[in-house]
């Protein structure tokens, strides 16, 4: 059973639906002990960073996402579910993320060529992991966000794309998965990209 | 590399499209998931929703609807029409909508932008102008009420004013070019695209393969048209093939 975690932080119902269209077998659930205990879990996340952080927080959710993820078993993040795995962000300055993998997150630099936020369809690039398997390289994803990730450890991204600069649009680190671009609104590509990590689940990796 | 986005439009009445597309091939060409979907096996990167039913009494019908496109629409779909409070917002983004539009209730209370972008976040929130020339002097007014009341407010300062609240992008829709298939007004696009660094998209004139391109040239990061695929006259493909060979990054 998949936790998706809903901490009332965005739109958890289209991550639902796609699961839900892909046969994945969920539970909805802001219950630490239902995370932790979980075959897998989704944490999906619109929204500030800090604001989301709170509301892990003041839910219990984030010890339990922490341990989930040393757990071995499968973990996907999704936009702000990507940036709460990692140190910091800008975007709220002094809060501590998740700090599951090591790296932070930065604002887009705005400028007149450049509309912020990045609201859209991009391609990303040097695709590699388990999440893009039958994906090309240069497909394109729907992206809505004003900060983008910089990992510390460039082995672990596995895709990338361009805004203004150069960002990580995935990573995949044994068993943490996250994407900054919403699979789940991103039509056929998005549909694989979930289904490739629900295939993950079934074979219990 | 980011694309430009060409959005259907779809107006809903009583859970019905009533201006949309009419594919034969469809069982039921009236369904806001069905059309919707067949817009998505076209390619439009987005379908924009507009309920002119609009009546608080509607509200039911307009969450049965948004559920059933949410179920089967796998790329990002805005709401709009009648949407008075951070409650509405919060109603349509729970079944599944990921952007809101607003018009009306945003002249009369601004704060709604502000609120709504500090509870749900700035990227669902969309704010729709319909602007005017002024007649006999520079610029434009926006309009309330789908353009049946002048606020004599101007377009640009209130474009500027929505981003300031937390807007996350702007539906400009010219109700000078709109329904006259001559192009978008480029003059009116660009001078709102200049003042805000968020998303504008253009709306209102779209006829012919090139006026697209010129929305887009005048800074538009979408381009909205309705009865335009609604009658076949283009297809989203043709629009995107057309502006891929001028150079303009979209997504084929």
């Amino acid at each position: 059973m998949i936790a998706l975690v809903d901490y009332d932080a965005g739109n958890v119902k289209s991550v639902e639906k796609a699961v839900e269209k892909l046969g994945g077998e969920y539970v909805l659930t802001s219950d630490p002990s239902v995370v932790e205990n979980a075959d897998a879990v989704i944490l999906p996340g619109v929204g500030n960073f800090g604001d989301c952080m709170e509301k892990l927080i003041s839910r219990g959710l984030d010890k339990a996402l922490i341990s989930f993820a040393s757990s071995g078993k499968p973990f996907l993040g999704i936009c702000v579910g990507l940036q709460l795995l990692f140190d910091e962000s800008e975007e709220s300055p002094g809060v501590p993320g998740l700090g599951i993998l090591g790296g932070k997150i930065k604002r887009f630099p705005s400028s007149a060529d450049l509309k912020v936020p990045q609201i859209g369809w991009n391609n990303v690039f040097d695709c590699k992991g388990r999440l893009f398997k039958g994906i090309d390289d240069g497909t394109f994803f729907y992206f809505v966000h004003s900060y983008y990730l910089e990992s510390a450890d460039e082995s672990i991204v596995s895709s990338k794309a361009e805004y203004g600069v150069t960002f990580h649009s995935s990573v995949e680190s044994g068993n943490i998965f996250a994407t900054q671009f919403h699979p789940e609104k991103s039509s056929d590509a998005g549909l694989k990209v979930l289904g490739n990590f629900l295939d993950l689940v079934k074979e219990g990796r | 590399m980011l694309t430009k986005r060409i959005i259907p439009c779809l107006d809903v009445k009583d859970a019905r499209v009533v201006k949309g597309i009419n594919f034969l091939n469809l069982r039921d060409a009236g369904d806001p998931a069905e059309t919707a979907a067949a817009y998505d096996a076209q390619g439009a990167d987005e379908v924009v929703f507009l309920d002119i039913t609009a009546s608080a009494d509607s509200r039911d019908t307009q969450l049965s609807w948004v559920r059933d496109v949410a179920a089967t629409l796998f790329i990002p779909f805005t709401v709009g029409g009648g949407i008075r409070t951070t409650d509405d917002f919060k109603a349509i983004l729970r079944e599944g909508a990921d952007k809101i539009a607003v018009n009306s209730a945003a002249l009369m209370n601004p704060d709604l932008i502000y609120d709504a972008a500090m509870k749900f976040g700035s990227q669902c929130v969309v704010v729709a102008m319909d602007a005017k020339k002024r007649d006999g002097a520079e610029g434009w007014t926006v309009y309330k009420n789908g353009g049946r009341v002048d606020m004599n407010i101007d377009a640009v300062e209130w474009a500027v004013k929505a981003e300031k609240l937390g807007a996350g992008e702007i539906l400009l829709t010219s109700m000078d070019a709109d329904g006259t298939k001559a192009g978008y007004d480029i003059e009116l696009t660009r001078a709102i695209a200049s003042s805000v660094s968020i998303p504008v998209i253009a709306s209102g004139g779209a006829g012919k393969l090139e006026h697209f391109y010129d929305a887009i040239d005048a800074g538009a990061s979408a381009v909205l048209a309705a009865s335009l695929f609604h009658y076949k006259e283009l297809t989203i493909r043709e629009v995107k093939e057309y502006l891929r060979d001028r150079d303009v990054s979209v997504r084929l």
